[in-house]
């Protein structure tokens, strides 16, 4: 059962995002690209991860690829401009690929093969009474391999709290970054007020 | 119990609680004509009847007054009419928008809870909801955002200029008011959460901790940010941007008739209904009947039945709002929603937020 709905739900992933790619109209390829995250969604579902599944939707399928339709139709993009590919270019790109993907299955191959931890939720962790969060994070413990949104909190708030503060930094940088472009100082010739 | 069984007792509560939705959505279909007639001064649908049930004496004709088997002629019509496509649409999208639209409405309602069971041997307390997910909340905004994907896509692929400035408006309006949604419902949750709970993004914890006192009775700020929100996200009015009559024709939806056009409508219902039941159990205590007074009734099936009656009243009232709103606030221009937006509402709800992160921080520096 599960391995049929894995394999659907695989198909759903990669079959749009194959069609994404090759497809000649712009909003085309951005629905493809919606189900091929949505598909991804389905997996990280398969695999407990309930907070990354809602988020993948939440965040990519709901609202950047919104924005990306909104962009496409704005524009009027014609299918008919020329896509062609070149050579060099997408050859370089598969070889860089292919690399990759040897790479992670040289990596991981065998190395998970029988031992997933255990999902540990808090509530469980909670009634052995040393063993709550703050003491986990406290006695330098592994943060509990849980599927609870809370448990994710946590470990950005104490373990992980430098990256998360270094990607929010990032991310204020670029939104400065967007302002300051898209508020381009006009030469004042008439009005001056054109933005 | 067999997977299988398991599978089909799951489909059968789902087609429970979908059928139940849509008779509600189709009821407030009814009620907007109704209500709309009665703040006009008009009567509304009172000729629709039926061969048997409408000639019993005295109940018969006060139901049809009543308009109430209107819904079954109009679900009826939209079967029923000639479906013309027009020739200038993209045929794939054109077919596939009103779908779009109707499965985000439908998907939202697994995580709602709509009462609870308590056990009357053990005294164990079972929220009555399809899937219990930890992310509830999460879950609902996800799911929704993908509902304007059907609007988007029927006002592109309609080829038209009018459909496609709703489509475009709406994007941007749903894009706009997500970002106010989201932030009203943060303090909520947070408070819903203290140290050592468990409950996480779950609309049941939210509903339970709302046991002696409603979110809305003391955090009015967010209940206010997250009604306009929720109105701006439902497409109604003062917010039908996407369909305004008066400067788009028909808006999204200008080129779709028949059934097509049915199931945007009923999508749009299904969204009120399932924003009403939204707004009622983050802020106005879901099935606790009365602020203080959580759930008095008694265990059992009895029980269960009460509290969900309270909170199927308690949105069947939100509906009515809405609907009343609607009749009442003339619509917004383009402009003054998009400024309402991000200079009003958005910097209201960061404020509440810190303000609310600030009174927690304080709370628990004295506290605890």
């Amino acid at each position: 059962m599960l391995d049929l709905l894995f394999y659907i739900f695989a198909s759903l992933t990669v079959v749009p995002a194959f069609l994404m790619v090759t497809s000649r109209s712009p909003v085309t390829a951005a629905m493809f690209m919606i189900a091929s995250l949505v598909g991804m969604a389905c997996l990280f579902v398969m695999m407990d991860a309930f907070f990354l599944a809602i988020l993948q939707v939440l965040v990519y399928a709901g609202a950047v690829m919104v924005l990306f339709l909104f962009i496409i139709m704005l524009l009027d993009m014609d299918e008919g401009e020329d896509l062609r590919t070149r050579a060099i270019p997408s050859m370089a790109a598969m070889v860089l690929g292919g690399l990759i993907l040897v790479t992670i299955l040289g990596f991981f191959s065998g190395k998970f093969d029988d031992q997933f931890p255990e999902i540990q939720e808090p509530a469980a962790l909670k009634l052995d009474g040393s063993q709550t969060l703050p003491e986990v994070y406290e006695k330098h413990l592994p943060l509990p391999y849980s599927t609870k949104a809370k448990t994710f909190g946590y470990g950005l708030f104490t373990k992980y709290m430098l990256p998360f503060q270094v990607t929010g930094v990032l991310l204020l940088i670029a939104m400065v970054g967007v302002i300051v472009l898209s508020k381009r100082t006009t030469d004042e010739s008439e009005g001056g007020s054109a933005t | 119990m067999e997977l299988w069984q398991e599978i089909l007792l799951k489909t059968g509560f789902a087609l429970g609680v979908i059928s139940v939705v849509m008779g509600i959505a189709a009821y407030s279909v009814l009620a907007e004509r109704k209500v709309s007639s009665w703040i006009q001064g008009r009567v509304g649908p009172n000729r629709t009847t039926l061969p048997i049930i409408g000639a019993i004496p005295f109940i018969g004709p006060f139901l049809t007054r009543l308009g109430l088997f209107q819904p079954m002629a109009d679900g009826l019509k939209f079967l029923f009419k000639e479906e013309p496509v027009p020739g200038h649409v993209n045929k794939l999208y054109y077919n596939l928008a009103p779908v779009v639209a109707m499965v985000p409405a439908l998907t939202t309602m697994v995580i709602l809870p709509f009462g609870q069971i308590k056990d009357s041997a053990t005294g164990v307390v079972t929220p009555l909801i399809l899937a219990n997910v930890d992310v509830g909340v999460l879950f609902l905004f996800a799911v929704s955002s993908l509902g304007v994907y059907g609007i988007v896509l029927g006002a592109w692929a309609s080829n038209n200029k009018y459909s496609f400035m709703g489509g475009i408006r709406s994007s941007a309006q749903m894009i706009s008011y997500e970002l106010t949604l989201g932030l009203a419902v943060l303090p909520v949750l947070m408070w819903a959460n203290p140290p050592g709970s468990e409950g996480g993004l779950s609309l049941v914890n939210v509903v339970n901790a709302q046991g002696t006192l409603w979110t809305a009775i003391w955090q009015p700020i967010s209940a206010l940010l997250f009604l306009v929100a929720i109105f701006a996200e439902t497409n109604r009015a003062p917010f039908d941007m996407p369909e305004s009559e008066t400067d788009l024709v028909g808006g999204f939806h200008t080129e779709y008739g028949a059934f097509k056009f049915g199931m945007f409508f009923v999508a749009e219902y299904a969204h009120i209904v399932i924003g009403s039941a939204v707004f009622v159990l983050l802020f106005l205590g879901g099935w606790h009947i009365f602020p203080g007074v959580a759930d008095p009734w008694p265990a059992g099936y009895i029980g269960a039945v009460l509290s969900t009656a309270t909170f199927l009243g308690k949105t069947c009232c939100l509906i009515f709002f809405f609907i009343w709103i609607r009749w009442t606030l003339p619509r917004f221009r383009y402009d003054q929603v998009m400024h309402l937006g991000w200079v009003i509402l958005l910097p209201i709800a960061i404020a509440n937020l810190i303000l609310n992160i600030a009174i927690i921080a304080v709370w628990d520096k004295f506290n605890g």
